[in-house]
């Protein structure tokens, strides 16, 4: 292995930028000439738009332009778009309300943009936006998923117009679809059999992404050549170009290049497309002026794409052994009102097929209503769907656990898969692992069998000490592209692209189609060129982020990056391997099969006849001495579409004390053992195991989003009121480690690695607490003075 | 418009701005120190955190004309002629930082704590002394460890 | 952030004839609530007055058994000041829970008085401590300054200078901080006069603020300990009850915050 390969933690190549002050975020960028575009938001959660008066704000200085809905859809733009359908039982597609970049005729939501003002400093289009007068008719909302398909709820969009054809008559108003996955006569089969049934509702709440760089745009046309330049936070510049171009026509493809810079986090809300990159668009060519919008933490609580918000019945039937015969799960998730570009997908295939989590459940049935209430449209965030599957499924094994009375960790063991590949009742079919040995080590770890005495000391000082366990399951890089684009709806292939390019001098570029924002792929892929060829990392540049560079590319969430990734990465350098080698082989008068790379070096094997990589690379550019049957150059391209999805595992043990006095609750010990597979850089990904447990953290102790049900306004509208984890959250001991069993679903037999933290945590946090408190009744966020209401409760009950 | 004269990294400048100009913006717009960051404005983040006369303000919750007469020191001022200042070597040694875009806040954090608590410092005072500072990347595990080494070796 | 005014006067008198002069001015200390405030444009003053460079509003000093500390005093000052954490500890470690540490290079005593927000830490002090607040114009007696959440007895133009605490037999105070903004979701001083009198003041709780517990305050006048607390009963509806916390939760959060100050100087 290279000092810098695969496998070594290498210190990251990035971050020397970063410490210094000389990152490049978009709101960095500044275009000569630049206007400002601040944006004109839906102070109401439901409105008509009466009429719209810009006469006032026309005249104050420094106007360029507004904006409006109407004169964007005159213009050809059509409305923003959910990219995967979803069919309902009954065959019926999904109810798609039309979203346009800027509201017409009514507003669904509190911070949906009505119109853009572009001035020539911030400060002076901010003065305008104020200045602008809309008159509203206020219209009844609903906020709260809870009341959604109450019949007398009001209906966030009409869609008796559009002439659907439901099965069993119209179906609620503001249902999008019902959907259902499994075998729903073979699950009431197995519970007609059961000895035990458990059942549990849970809550899974409602939380924001919150990158701490807010979105940003500036785009800018050149009319000379009818060109756009967007530079952009997203998380896949070419998803965006496609969907940017072919969708909502704001630009054509081979004329829009999309720059991601440094790119400050994302968690899933840089995936999408939102209205300010179309509106900027259209300004820049409309004005012919760049111009910029920088999103502020408030319009960020408006505008990103929120997450989770379901509200599930599960019920899992055993027979008289505790084996799991059976899973029903019943959800309502929120999808805001509007569907955001993935929308669809989280509640269904990131959720339903997550359900078996690490068991041999022979019947699954899950049932999932997704629904419109006047709330920011929600998507994909950190783990999407998994969370809320793990968090539905591990509560109910411990919960079945303390009902039939028997061992929590022993209960989830006897209902282990145990042989690979596994085919699920629900879709997926698991590559590779071993739960067993996750959990004996996480045990260990933990000192589980030492907690009762822990507890009687955390008793001496008057606190409550629980201990709960959680065992994930994950599905990364959702593959193969035939399948998901078929039958499960996906608009676009899920493949990866890289391109691998030895220059003359024999250093590397390595363009790849994913785009890093935190997780370290400058020095990840650069040590997986490094492995390859022997050579220092600091010899090998990693290009990501830019259309004009990188040629395609799908994008980095759903921890795909690690699969997609380096396999495309790996395939490419598997070509200019192969082409190096027959120069080698030329030049050195040998064998293409007895050329080997050492330490940087082509080699003929048991001599020592060599050449380095600078010289064949030279050799490959100045093309002098090859035959006429080898191509000049040294540059290879792969794409690589996965056979499979990957299957990170873990076991994560917490235990916590609580204050019976305030409720507060303190993580005292945190161990996590997970099964990423290969592990490229141990550094990097210990990073995103702590990042995603403490995001974890956040959900189950902390976070929640708000909205006033009378007003929908958003209550939690600022990190004053929606509590983001800080440093003092952290658990007062964590400690991680690792199993490796290689994923044989691509060439480096790895997994993924981003979300893991954020879906195991939660159930672990919790089962922490419902053992230390003494009831199960409590949903997350387990605030303080919800823990210590739950506690109330339980003296009530005991004093009764 | 008001003219602000600072000293900003180790430089004496001359501004001039609209009176509402915050110091944040000042520093990103008209210094061309992009290297501040703004995360949020209510005051809570500590991405835009710099030294004003010595000591760790929020530049967002500051306006550009309370600094008039001021010395400014930013996350560019750190490193001396192409060396690392050993926060910043500290922060890259222990993975202390992911996206990169809380990490200026949180060294200039780190600075003042070391010159207000000393060169040992104990997780949980680092963990208490980052209470204005939020980073969504790291869950915080590598920060503390950074600024415990980053300390020891200022 | 609309468009104002900044000035930055040499005397208090000179600051006041700019505001009195100005169409809509406010004051402005260490703006750590106000420029927020602004960036939201839900206050929109022509004019800003800076008192934070005024010397006459600068310093700590101890005379006549009272502790006083002039209004642009930031609370980083006061927290890691030796006359203050000789005089009243208490004191000290409360300016050092305000917030955050950039947050405390800014923030001053004076402004946080002034502005009276019903989760800010030093309404609970001055109550607590039966302080005086010494003003352009006056000196106003604690228990008579703070009118409910957000206003207090000060005038327009009227511009806090000083306060003065009287120096305590035994003090503490207590704070269970809302987990996001790290206000005081309840925040309990608990003071021990030189003449013997009990003072329990509670901030974050009150629905007008910054209030004085007479039931906490008579039964530790009787047995100063902490279990001397848990009967007594706290009327809820006179507290807030928002998103952070209810009225029921913040009337067990007042006991035990009291319960926890009081033993720790019992």
């Amino acid at each position: 292995m290279a000092k810098d390969g695969i496998g070594a933690s290498v210190l990251r190549k990035e971050d020397r930028r970063f410490t210094t002050g000389q990152g490049t975020y978009t709101d960095d960028v500044n275009r000569p000439g630049q206007l400002h575009a601040v944006f004109v938001r839906s102070p109401h959660a439901h409105a008509t738009i009466k009429s719209v008066d810009l006469t006032a704000a026309r005249a104050m200085p420094g106007v360029v332009a507004i904006h409006t809905g109407e004169e964007l859809a005159e213009g050809g733009i059509n409305n923003l778009i959910c990219g995967w359908g979803i069919t309902s039982k009954d065959g019926t597609p999904m109810k798609m309300g039309p979203y346009p970049p800027l509201a017409i005729g009514k507003v669904r939501f509190v911070g949906q943009p009505v119109l853009a003002v572009v001035a020539e400093s911030r400060g002076q289009a901010e003065d305008a936006a104020h200045a602008v007068e809309v008159d509203y008719d206020i219209l009844p909302s609903v906020t709260r998923l809870a009341d959604a398909l109450n019949p007398d709820a009001p209906a966030v969009h009409h869609f008796e117009a559009d002439g659907a054809v439901w099965e069993h008559g119209q179906p609620p108003k503001n249902l999008i679809f019902d959907w259902e996955l499994g075998d729903a006569k073979a699950t009431d089969q197995a519970f007609a059999k059961a000895k035990h049934v458990v059942k549990i509702d849970v809550v899974n709440n409602r939380t924001v992404p919150s990158a701490m760089e807010a979105r940003a745009v500036v785009a800018e046309y050149a009319s000379a050549g009818e060109h756009f330049t967007l530079w952009n936070t997203t998380q896949n510049p070419h998803l965006l170009r496609v969907v940017l171009s072919a969708f909502i026509n704001v630009a054509p493809e081979h004329k829009l290049r999309i720059i991601a810079p440094d790119v400050g986090g994302g968690f899933g809300s840089k995936i999408f497309t939102y209205s300010e990159e179309v509106v900027c668009l259209w300004s820049a060519k409309a004005t012919g002026r760049p111009v910029k919008w920088a999103s502020s933490r408030s319009e960020a609580f408006l505008t990103d794409a929120h997450g989770r918000d379901h509200i599930t019945t599960a019920e899992m039937a055993f027979d008289e052994n505790h084996k799991m015969l059976g899973l029903k799960v019943d959800t309502i998730a929120n999808l805001g009102a509007y569907m955001s570009l993935f929308a669809s997908l989280i509640p269904t295939y990131l959720y339903g097929p997550l359900l078996s989590g690490q068991y041999a459940i022979p019947a699954i049935h899950c049932n999932v209503r997704a629904v419109y209430t006047n709330t920011v449209p929600v998507d994909a965030v950190r783990g999407a769907g998994r969370p809320e599957a793990t968090y539905v499924l591990e509560r109910l094994i411990e919960t079945a656990a303390r009902e039939l009375g028997v061992d929590r960790a022993e209960l989830r063991r006897k209902n282990f898969v145990r042989t690979f590949p596994y085919q699920t009742p629900v879709l997926w079919q698991y590559d590779s692992g071993d739960y067993d040995g996750l959990l004996d080590s996480v045990l260990a770890k933990a000192d589980w069998n030492g907690f009762p005495a822990r507890k009687a000391e955390s008793a001496k000082r008057g606190k409550l000490r629980g201990i709960g366990l959680s065992c994930y399951i994950e599905a990364c890089g959702v593959a193969p592209s035939s399948a998901v684009g078929g039958a499960l709806g996906c608009g676009v292939g899920m493949w990866e692209m890289a391109e691998i390019k030895v220059n003359p001098v024999g250093t590397v570029e390595v363009f790849v189609g994913t785009l890093g924002h935190g997780q370290g792929h400058e020095t990840t892929y650069a040590q997986i060129a490094a492995d390859r060829f022997g050579i220092p990392i600091d010899s090998i540049s990693v290009i990501e982020g830019d259309t004009d560079k990188v040629q395609q590319g799908m994008g980095s969430y759903g921890s795909r990056t690690a699969g997609n990734g380096t396999s495309a990465v790996s395939k490419a350098l598997d070509k200019v391997e192969a082409k190096a080698k027959k120069i080698a082989a030329h030049l050195l008068e040998a064998s293409e099969d007895d050329i080997k790379i050492e330490d940087g070096n082509f080699v003929i094997a048991g001599t020592d006849k060599k050449l380095t990589l600078t010289e064949v690379a030279l050799a490959a550019y100045a093309f002098h001495k090859l035959p006429t049957d080898i191509e000049p150059g040294l540059d290879e391209k792969a794409y690589f579409d996965p056979v499979n999805l990957t299957y990170p595992a873990g076991a994560f043990v917490c235990e916590v004390e609580v204050d019976p006095a305030t409720g507060t609750t303190e993580i005292v010990n945190f161990t996590a053992v997970d099964d990423f597979g290969n592990v490229i850089n141990p550094m990097i990904v210990e990073g995103q195991v702590h990042g995603g447990v403490i995001h974890g953290i956040g959900q189950a102790l902390l976070e929640e989003v708000v909205y006033d049900p009378d007003s929908g306004q958003l209550m939690t509208g600022s990190y004053n009121d929606y509590c983001m984890p800080r440093a003092d959250n952290l658990p007062t001991n964590f400690e991680l480690a690792f199993q490796v069993t290689p994923s044989p679903s691509n060439p480096l037999g790895v997994k993924g690695c981003g979300e893991a933290g954020a879906i195991g945590a939660p159930p672990a946090i919790i089962n922490a607490i419902t053992d230390a408190i003494g009831t199960n009744d409590l949903q997350m966020p387990a605030t303080a003075e919800k823990v210590w209401r739950a506690l109330q409760g339980v003296s009530a009950k005991n004093a009764a | 418009m008001t003219t602000v004269a600072m000293t900003v990294n180790g430089k004496a400048v001359s501004v001039d701005s609209e009176d509402r100009a915050l110091l944040v913006e000042v520093l990103r717009e008209k210094l061309n120190l992009t290297g501040t960051h703004v995360g949020c404005d209510t005051s809570q983040c500590g991405a835009c955190v710099v030294l004003v006369d010595g000591v760790a303000v929020k530049s967002c919750t500051m306006l550009a004309a309370q600094a008039d007469g001021s010395t400014v020191e930013t996350i560019e001022s750190l490193a001396k002629n192409g060396e690392l200042h050993p926060m910043q070597v500290a922060f890259n040694e222990n993975h202390g930082l992911q996206c990169g875009f809380c990490t200026p806040g949180m060294i200039m954090t780190a600075v003042d704590m070391v010159r207000r608590r000393g060169k040992t410092l104990d997780d949980t005072t680092i963990r208490h002394e980052l209470e204005g500072n939020i980073c969504r990347c790291t869950g915080y595990v590598n920060i503390v460890k950074a600024i415990k080494a980053g300390a020891a070796r200022m | 952030m609309h468009e104002t005014r900044y000035h930055r006067p040499s005397s208090l008198d000179e600051a006041a004839k700019i505001l009195s002069a100005s169409a809509d001015g406010r004051y402005l200390s260490g703006g750590q609530t106000l420029i927020p405030t602004m960036k939201h444009r839900l206050a929109e003053p022509t004019d800003l007055i800076d008192l934070t460079r005024l010397a006459e509003l600068k310093g700590i000093s101890e005379s006549g058994g009272a502790l006083t500390i002039g209004a642009a005093t930031t609370h980083a000052e006061v927290a890691s000041s030796d006359a203050v954490r000789k005089a009243i500890p208490a004191l000290a470690a409360l300016a050092g829970k305000i917030g955050d540490p950039a947050v405390r290079h800014k923030g001053t005593i004076g402004g946080s008085i002034a502005n009276n927000d019903p989760g800010a830490d030093y309404p609970a002090a001055a109550l607590g401590l039966g302080a005086t607040i010494h003003t352009s114009k006056r000196a106003i007696a604690a228990d008579d300054f703070f009118k409910g959440m957000f206003t207090t007895a000060l005038e327009d133009g009227e511009i806090v200078t000083k306060v003065s605490f009287p120096i305590p037999t035994k003090a503490a105070y207590e704070k269970f901080h809302n987990a996001a903004s790290r206000y005081a979701l309840t925040g309990v001083f608990v003071a021990v006069t030189k003449g013997g009198d009990v003072r329990v003041a509670v901030t974050g709780a009150g629905a007008s603020g910054v209030f004085r517990a007479g039931g906490i305050e008579a039964a530790l006048s009787s047995t100063f300990a902490a279990d001397a607390i848990g009967g007594v009963a706290i009327d809820s509806s006179d507290l807030l009850s928002d998103i952070h916390g209810s009225a029921d939760y913040r009337a067990n959060l007042i006991k035990v915050m009291a319960e926890r100050a009081v033993a720790a100087i019992a």
